[in-house]
C-alpha cells in the first residue's frame, strides 16, 4: 500500500470535483488518461474508477445545488427517460456497430458543438438571459424554471424550447455511454444549454444531477466483474466529493462567460481525443 | 405558479436530505475503510484480491477486512443516485404532480432494465 499514491489520486479527485462540478461533467474522459499515462495504473481499473468518479462528482454536486434551487428537476427527470433508453440502446448495440466509427462520430460532435459555443461567446456582450419562446412540449410538460443568480442578485425565470432536439440528443448522449462507457456530461450540457435554450448554470447543474443516474446502471456492472479497486477508487471518491462541493460554491459567482471560457478547451480536447480514438491513436 | 413553485422546493428539499444522507454515509464508510487500511497495513485480502458479490462483501465487513469495508461504501455511492429517483417518485406523488410520478417511473424501470441487462451481458 503506497501512501504517496492514495495522496495523489485524493488531489486528482479534488480537482476533478471541483471543475466537473462546474462545468456539469463527469470528467470520466480527463480521469482515465491521467490514472493510464500518468500514474500507470491499469486501463480496466481507471475506467472503474473513473465511473466511481462520476458518481462521486453528480451526487457531490447536487446536493448543495439542490439547497441553492440552481437545478431543474423537471428537465432532468424527462431527460433521464432519454438518457436511460439510450444507454439500453448502447448496451445492446455493442458489437453491432464498431466502436471506430462511433468514436469518430462523437468526437467530430463535440467538436462541432465548441464551435457553437465559441460562436455564444462571441456573439453578445450581454450575457444577461435572453427569453426564448417556449414550444408546446415545454408548456405540457411544466418544464419552466428559475434559478437565484448571484452575481447579478435576482432571481431568473427561463423557459425551454426545441423540447424534442434536446430528447434526442439527450438519447444520443445515453447511447455513448451505453456503449463507450463515457458519463457523456458534455453531451448533456450541450443539449440544455445549446439545443434547449436553457441558461449556462441550470444547464451545469442539472447535468451534474442526471449524470449520477446514468452511470448508476453501468456502475453497477462494474462493480461486480472486479473493475473496481478499492484502493484507487476510494481516495479518488473522498477527493471529488471534496473537490465537488468547492466546485459549487465556486460556479455561483462565475459568469457564464467564464464558465464558457473553461468548458470550449476541454470540449475541444475531449473531442479530439474521442476522434483520434476512432483512428487509433490514444492522446 | 407560486403555489407550484413551493411544492417543488418541498420536493427539492427533500431530495436534497436523502442524497445527503447517503453521501455522508457512504463517506464515512470509505474513510473507515481508507483507515483500516492504513493500520492494518493489509487489504484483509491476499494479493489484490478485491471481494466481488454482496455475501463475500458483508462476510469481509463483519471481519473488519479493509477492502471490504471500502467495497461497502462505494456501493453505497453507486446507490445514492438510485435512491433519489425512488424518492423522487415518492416526493411527486405528495405533491399530486401524476404526470411526474408517471415519468420518474418509467425513468425507475428503465434503470432497472439497463442494470439487468448489463448483469446478463457480463
Amino acid at each position: 500500500m503506497v501512501v504517496q499514491q492514495v495522496i495523489e489520486l485524493a488531489a486528482v479527485g479534488l480537482l476533478a470535483g471541483i471543475f466537473g462540478a462546474i462545468l456539469g461533467i463527469g470528467g470520466g474522459m480527463i480521469i482515465t488518461p491521467v490514472l493510464t499515462i500518468m500514474m500507470g495504473i491499469d486501463i480496466k481499473y481507471a475506467i472503474g474508477a473513473s465511473i466511481i468518479a462520476v458518481i462521486a462528482t453528480s451526487s457531490g454536486a447536487t446536493i448543495a445545488y439542490i439547497k441553492d434551487d440552481l437545478l431543474n428537476l423537471r428537465v432532468a427527470m424527462f431527460l433521464e427517460i432519454a438518457t436511460t433508453i439510450g444507454a439500453i440502446t448502447g448496451a445492446l448495440l455493442t458489437g453491432v456497430i464498431p466502436h471506430a466509427l462511433l468514436y469518430v462520430f462523437f468526437g467530430l460532435l463535440l467538436i462541432y458543438s465548441s464551435t457553437n459555443m465559441i460562436r455564444k461567446l462571441r456573439g453578445t456582450a450581454d450575457e444577461r438571459y435572453q427569453p426564448v419562446q417556449p414550444d408546446k412540449w415545454s408548456e405540457r410538460l411544466n418544464l419552466n424554471g428559475s434559478y437565484r443568480d448571484i452575481i447579478e442578485h435576482k432571481n431568473v425565470d427561463y423557459e425551454v424550447k426545441n423540447v424534442p432536439g434536446g430528447f434526442a440528443m439527450m438519447y444520443g448522449a445515453g447511447v455513448a455511454s451505453g456503449l463507450l462507457g463515457i458519463g457523456s456530461g458534455a453531451f448533456k450540457v450541450i443539449a440544455m444549454d445549446t439545443i434547449m435554450k436553457m441558461p449556462l448554470k441550470p444547464s451545469s447543474a442539472t447535468s451534474n444531477l442526471m449524470m449520477g443516474v446514468t452511470a448508476a446502471a453501468s456502475a453497477t456492472v462494474y462493480f461486480f466483474n472486479g473493475s473496481i479497486q478499492p484502493q484507487i477508487a476510494a481516495p479518488l471518491a473522498i477527493g471529488i466529493l471534496v473537490g465537488a462541493t468547492i466546485g459549487t460554491r465556486i460556479m455561483q459567482h462565475l459568469r457564464p462567460r467564464v464558465i464558457r471560457m473553461i468548458f470550449i478547451p476541454i470540449l475541444i480536447y475531449m473531442g479530439l481525443q474521442m476522434a483520434l480514438k476512432g483512428f487509433g491513436v490514444t492522446i | 405558479m407560486a403555489e407550484r413553485k413551493k411544492e417543488m422546493n418541498e420536493v427539492e428539499r427533500l431530495i436534497g436530505q436523502i442524497l445527503r444522507i447517503g453521501v455522508i454515509v457512504s463517506a464515512i464508510v470509505i474513510v473507515i475503510g481508507l483507515a483500516a487500511l492504513f493500520i492494518e497495513g493489509g487489504s484483509g485480502y491476499p494479493g489484490d484480491t478485491v471481494p466481488l458479490g454482496f455475501r463475500a462483501m458483508f462476510a469481509g465487513v463483519m471481519q473488519f477486512k479493509p477492502f471490504a469495508i471500502i467495497m461497502l461504501g462505494l456501493f453505497l455511492l453507486i446507490l445514492t443516485p438510485v435512491l433519489r429517483v425512488v424518492v423522487s417518485i415518492y416526493a411527486f406523488a405528495v405533491e399530486r404532480d401524476t404526470l411526474y410520478v408517471a415519468i420518474t417511473t418509467i425513468v425507475l424501470i428503465i434503470l432497472v432494465i439497463a442494470m439487468v441487462i448489463g448483469y446478463a451481458g457480463k
